[in-house]
């Protein structure tokens, strides 16, 4: 029984401590960021890997969701006779909810778990602390780059990820399904808002790249410093960013759109 | 350096993309693309009931689009609601004796004001008023008309 209490114990400890050095290491990446606009060509060079690799994944997925959006949709509105609404319901889903969801999930698969576990083998191999013997802070020169990359891809590829839906639906609803084509964009001109769907969904993408950045980033700052260790952490990031912005997506669901 | 200068192009047009993705989104999946309506002239009409008409709303003849709902407000004196519209400036030989009535867009849609020309040879400019109006039909009252006149029948 003492046994199971002290279990229970060193868990709580375990996962409040590890709240506390991500809290840590956030504050330290964002007191780098200013620094880091002098040297911008750190996060460019991080862009390329965390967002221009990301692109084809993004636009693949995209017009393909926006396709079956395209079609399921039609097959339910075509029954009421409001198949030209099909523009109205593929633009407010994808804009307000599946763009930046499933882009951000995606985000996680494919640039957070690279970056958990290419900072997680910098550590297992020491690299980060012989930069510390060198006098350079591994927060700032490895760490704050990536994350600034992070939270500038996330609403682009999650504009893109909407825009080329928007694109397949049409292209399944018009050309396929035949659907007039100034009824699907006049009907969702007329329903979407600028701030109310769409920037809110910006805003919703950079919540997001901001959690998942920070999740890949301490996991990979975090592992244990073994090959079995940083496959755990890459795991973890994957998995935790998934509860995270699944999580995050019904607050922030509730706060903008409720009433 | 090459290699770096190759990143630079690449980061530059995966941020030009999603850039153009979000105007994109902006321009044509929004409504913000209609805020740049061309500024035409301003008249008004009163309504005794608009219905669901909302500013921004269209305003068409014979089906083509001339111009928006610029503003609504109520008239305090005589309870009527007062509906300005702007029109498109190339739309400037509408006749000054021309109707306006409150249609709405199929069975569920949105509502928009319709404009019959009439034939009068002075043309409605900047400031007119249209005196000609018809109501907004509210399905409720005319079941209920349609309901009360069916009992008294009996």
């Amino acid at each position: 029984m003492i046994d199971f209490i002290r279990t229970l114990g060193r868990w709580a400890l375990g996962t409040m401590e590890r709240l506390g050095r991500a809290t840590l290491l956030l504050v330290q990446i964002l007191t780098g960021i200013p620094e880091l606009m002098m040297r911008f060509s750190l996060v460019v060079q991080q862009l390329f890997y965390v967002g221009v690799l990301s692109v084809l994944i993004i636009l693949v997925s995209g017009l393909f969701v926006g396709m079956v959006l395209g079609l399921q949709g039609y097959n339910t509105l075509v029954d009421f006779g409001a198949e030209e609404s099909l523009g109205v319901l593929v633009s407010l889903s994808l804009v307000r909810e599946l763009g930046p969801v499933v882009s951000a999930l995606l985000f996680a698969g494919r640039a957070g778990s690279a970056l958990t576990a290419e900072i997680g083998l910098m550590k297992s191999t020491e690299q980060l602390s012989g930069m510390e013997m060198m006098a350079v802070d591994p927060v700032r020169r490895v760490i704050a780059p990536r994350f600034l990359a992070g939270l500038i891809s996330m609403p682009l590829l999650a504009a893109m990820f909407s825009a080329v839906g928007i694109l397949g639906a049409f292209l399944v609803g018009h050309s396929l399904l035949g659907v007039d084509d100034g009824a699907f964009w006049s009907q969702m001109q007329a329903k979407t808002d600028w701030y109310e769907d769409i920037l809110n969904g910006v805003i919703k993408s950079i919540v997001f790249g901001f959690v998942v950045t920070w999740i890949a980033l301490f996991e990979g700052y975090d592992a244990v410093p073994t090959s079995e260790g940083v496959g755990r952490s890459t795991t973890r990031t994957v998995v935790h960013s998934a509860f995270a912005i699944l999580g995050l997506d019904f607050v922030l669901t509730a706060l903008m759109f409720g009433e | 350096m090459i290699q770096s200068k190759q990143t630079e192009i690449l980061v530059g047009l995966f941020v030009a993309a999603g850039l153009a993705a979000l105007f994109m989104l902006a321009m044509k999946v929004s409504n913000l693309g209609d805020f740049t309506d061309e500024k035409g002239y301003q008249v008004t009409a009163n309504f005794q009931n608009i219905g669901g008409l909302k500013p921004r709303s269209p305003v068409s003849m014979a089906g083509v689009r001339v111009g928006r709902v610029a503003d609504i407000k109520l008239d305090p004196n005589t309870y009527d609601a007062v509906v300005t519209i702007n029109v498109y400036p190339q739309y400037d030989n509408i006749p000054l004796d021309t109707s306006a009535s409150i249609f709405t867009a199929g069975l569920l849609g949105e509502q928009y004001i319709g404009l019959q020309a009439g034939a009068d040879d002075f043309y409605l400019a900047d400031g007119d008023e249209i005196t000609l109006t018809q109501p907004a039909v509210v399905l409720e009252q005319i079941i209920g008309q349609f309901l009360y006149s069916k009992a008294e029948g009996e």
